[in-house]
């Protein structure tokens, strides 16, 4: 599975750095690890105290208010579409973005189709598990397919409106 | 009316270019039907029973000839010659070839227009009052609202993926013909306390399996503040509304499940964080797109006019049109001129392509280049000058549109049933038909005065049976197609639900009962009490005897 990283243009294929463990699963003495937000929030002091960098994944049901307090020791936030059309982690991505400040690296993981991508860099991802062997390809032809957007969002990207008076 | 600039144009066109890159991929065959079809759901293409629909947007019902014509031409080079007006307020393409789509997304362009959002599970075409801009009692023009809506909701991205479909209505008119309590979301213009124009707020309701009225969750917010606390709606119900089961996914039952009070609550507290944001509308942007919709300029004329009334002193069938199908305009001496697709024997909603070319003409003519599609399923011409009303009406009659019916019983609203789609379990359209044969008589019609009857094919209600005086749901009994009555339904500013009478019937007693149904009102009303509000004072009990005790 390809994980992409945006780029100014298209994207770039980069190595995942980080290990995913279960909830069950024994903590390694280091590397960076992605672990659950119920195992998170039960382990939270041992996590934080160790010597990598520490990524929380969410399912699309759980909002990102739990990890409010502690987001500036957490260098990755991966947000599950369990299935494409379940939009849930639109709002999430948003909400860690723009209300929390996260700015840290923002994953999309799960049903990630190209098709979506536009969507998910306006609303503040950065990097995409993709199940396609295309994805590189997919990336640089339809992510950014369609320019002129409407509504402004933490992206920073001009919107029309912005456009029209000139700001 | 609104005309797109450099940047909206840009947007469409790069739309359609994508779309056409699905279709190749899809003919191609490196996408499957299954991979194809969020993508073309995304663009208003359906796979029916025999082929593909493409339901085109027609944003806020408003049409000005060029539109029109496109409209036409299509219907005539890639389908069989008509279209169908939708009770959204939007036109459907019956026959469509899938290789043909993006080129008639790229027609369609030229005259800026799009299929981009007609299906799928986000916020689609935002609807309005047909009478927008004209009717005498409006506060303000909802059209400039529903612009400003229809520009933040397109290709959002944060609701392109919500539990369900999602539709707003706005209306400026204390008179209700555009639904509102019946929509996702309902916007009515009112004026605050100090007299500012601003927005009443009504969210949850929808008809479908599980009918709701909408729930009033603000009195009145500023114009400046509608998209924050649309976003902060619709933040709430994407994070908040079920997935489970798509039956139960609309907003409607998250704010019933919810509670309306801990709903309101979760809105306000999300729009307190970002009503201050981007989204407060820029001062020149909401003047940029009112002066798009700027009022024509009306000739000083007097109210009444002499050869309206000559003609209908002599004419029974121009008298009749003039009383059912014009409405008071709030310019002295012009009129609004419904345009009836209901004739008698024929499906509601369809037009031809030669009529909408007429019609088109007609509107260069008559009222200021200007159409509106109604929700009810008709055309509007808005602006006509009444001395011109004879002219107007001799031009329809030459094409079969000038059925004088408007509000009456024969207007029927009706879903494509199942002579079209996929989901329905009985035909409307030939019910349709045979009731407007049954009360084709212009004095019988007259005399019953307004009614609406709805009709849908099946319970998930696109004929809104749930709120027509008389509803009519088709279902399925035993592999045999059968009708079930329901009474007392209204979308208008009284909205109510209807109730179901009894056992249903088959197709061949249903307008006998209809026929039931109009001879108890017609014996029990009081003066000049409507259909519905005979049936309000008394009740069920004298129509379920008359229809069970011969039926």
């Amino acid at each position: 599975m390809p994980l992409l990283e945006k780029r100014d243009e298209g994207a770039a294929v980069i190595e995942d750095r980080f290990a995913r463990i279960e909830d069950d699963g024994d903590l390694p003495g280091d590397g960076n690890l992605l672990v659950s937000l119920e195992r998170f929030l039960s382990d939270k002091d041992a996590l934080l105290a160790r010597a990598g960098d520490l990524g929380v994944w969410l399912r699309s049901e759980q909002t990102p208010q739990e990890l409010v307090g502690d987001l500036e020791r957490i260098a990755l936030v991966a947000l599950d579409f369990p299935i494409f059309s379940d939009g849930r982690s639109y709002s999430s991505a948003r909400l860690l973005r723009e209300r929390h400040g996260y700015a840290g690296e923002l994953r999309a993981i799960g049903d990630v189709l190209c098709e979506q991508l536009g969507f998910m860099l306006r609303s503040g991802f950065d990097t995409f598990q993709m199940a396609s062997p295309n994805a590189l390809e997919e990336f640089a032809a339809i992510a950014r397919e369609v320019q002129i957007v409407y509504q402004p969002t933490g992206d920073g990207q001009a919107t029309a409106t912005d456009l029209r008076i000139g700001s | 009316m609104y005309h797109y600039d450099e940047y909206d144009h840009a947007l469409v066109k790069d739309r359609v270019a994508q779309f056409r890159r699905q279709v190749d991929r899809r003919i191609s065959g490196e996408l499957t039907e299954e991979q194809f079809r969020p993508l073309r759901l995304m663009n208003g293409l359906y796979l029916q029973l025999h082929a593909y629909m493409l339901r085109v947007a027609i944003p806020y019902g408003t049409l000005d000839s060029r539109q029109l014509r496109k409209l036409a031409y299509i219907g005539r080079r890639y389908d069989k010659g008509y279209g169908h007006f939708t009770t959204r307020q939007n036109l459907q393409y019956n026959w469509p070839k899938l290789e043909e789509t993006p080129d008639i997304l790229s027609e369609l362009a030229e005259v800026e227009m799009h299929a981009i959002q007609t299906s799928g599970n986000c916020i689609r075409n935002t609807t309005s009052d047909q009478y927008a801009g004209a009717a005498a009692d409006e506060i303000e023009d909802p059209r400039i609202w529903c612009e400003i809506v229809r520009q933040w909701s397109t290709l959002h991205p944060e609701f392109s993926f919500l539990p369900r479909k999602f539709k707003i209505a706005i209306t400026g008119c204390e008179d209700d013909r555009a639904a509102v309590r019946v929509h996702d979301i309902g916007l009515i213009m009112k004026r605050g306390e100090g007299g500012e124009v601003g927005f009443e707020v009504i969210v949850g309701g929808g008809l479908g399996r599980t009918p709701f009225l909408g729930k009033h969750i603000r009195s009145w917010l500023p114009k400046e503040d509608l998209l924050s606390y649309l976003e902060a709606i619709l933040r709430t119900y994407n994070m908040l509304g079920r997935r489970d089961n798509k039956y139960k996914a609309r907003i409607k039952v998250t704010v019933h499940e919810t509670g309306a009070e801990e709903f309101t609550r979760l809105v306000e507290e999300e729009w307190n964080e970002i009503k201050d944001s981007a989204l407060k509308l820029p001062k020149e942007e909401m003047d940029r797109i009112a002066a798009h919709f700027k009022a024509p300029s009306f000739r000083v004329l007097d109210a009444e006019s002499a050869e309206q009334e000559e003609r209908a002193a002599r004419d029974p069938a121009f008298a009749s049109w003039i009383r059912h199908n014009t409405v008071a305009h709030k310019a002295p001496g012009y009129a609004i001129a419904n345009i009836s697709l209901k004739p008698v024997g024929l499906p509601p909603g369809d037009a031809t392509s030669d009529q909408m070319d007429l019609i088109a003409d007609l509107a260069e003519e008559f009222s200021f280049d200007d159409v509106r599609v109604t929700h009810g399923q008709n055309l509007v011409l808005p602006h006509v000058e009444r001395s011109r009303l004879p002219e107007l009406y001799d031009r329809l009659a030459t094409a079969g549109l000038s059925t004088a019916n408007v509000g009456l019983l024969s207007d029927i609203i009706c879903c494509p049933g199942l002579d079209y789609c996929a989901l329905a379990n009985a035909r409307s359209i030939p019910i349709a038909t045979q009731l407007s044969e049954r009360f084709a008589d212009q004095g019988r019609l007259s005399l019953i005065g307004e009614m609406q009857i709805k009709i849908s094919g099946c319970i998930n209600a696109c004929g809104h049976h749930h709120v027509g005086h008389i509803g009519i749901l088709g279902v399925d009994r035993k592999g045999e197609e059968h009708y079930q009555i329901q009474l007392g339904g209204s979308a208008a500013e009284d909205a109510s639900l209807g109730k179901i009478l009894g056992r249903g019937f088959s197709a061949d007693q249903v307008v006998d009962v209809v026929d039931q149904l109009v001879d108890v009102y017609l014996e029990l009303r009081e003066d000049d009490e409507r259909f519905i509000d005979t049936f309000r004072r008394v009740g069920q009990g004298p129509f379920k005897e008359r229809v069970y005790a011969t039926a």
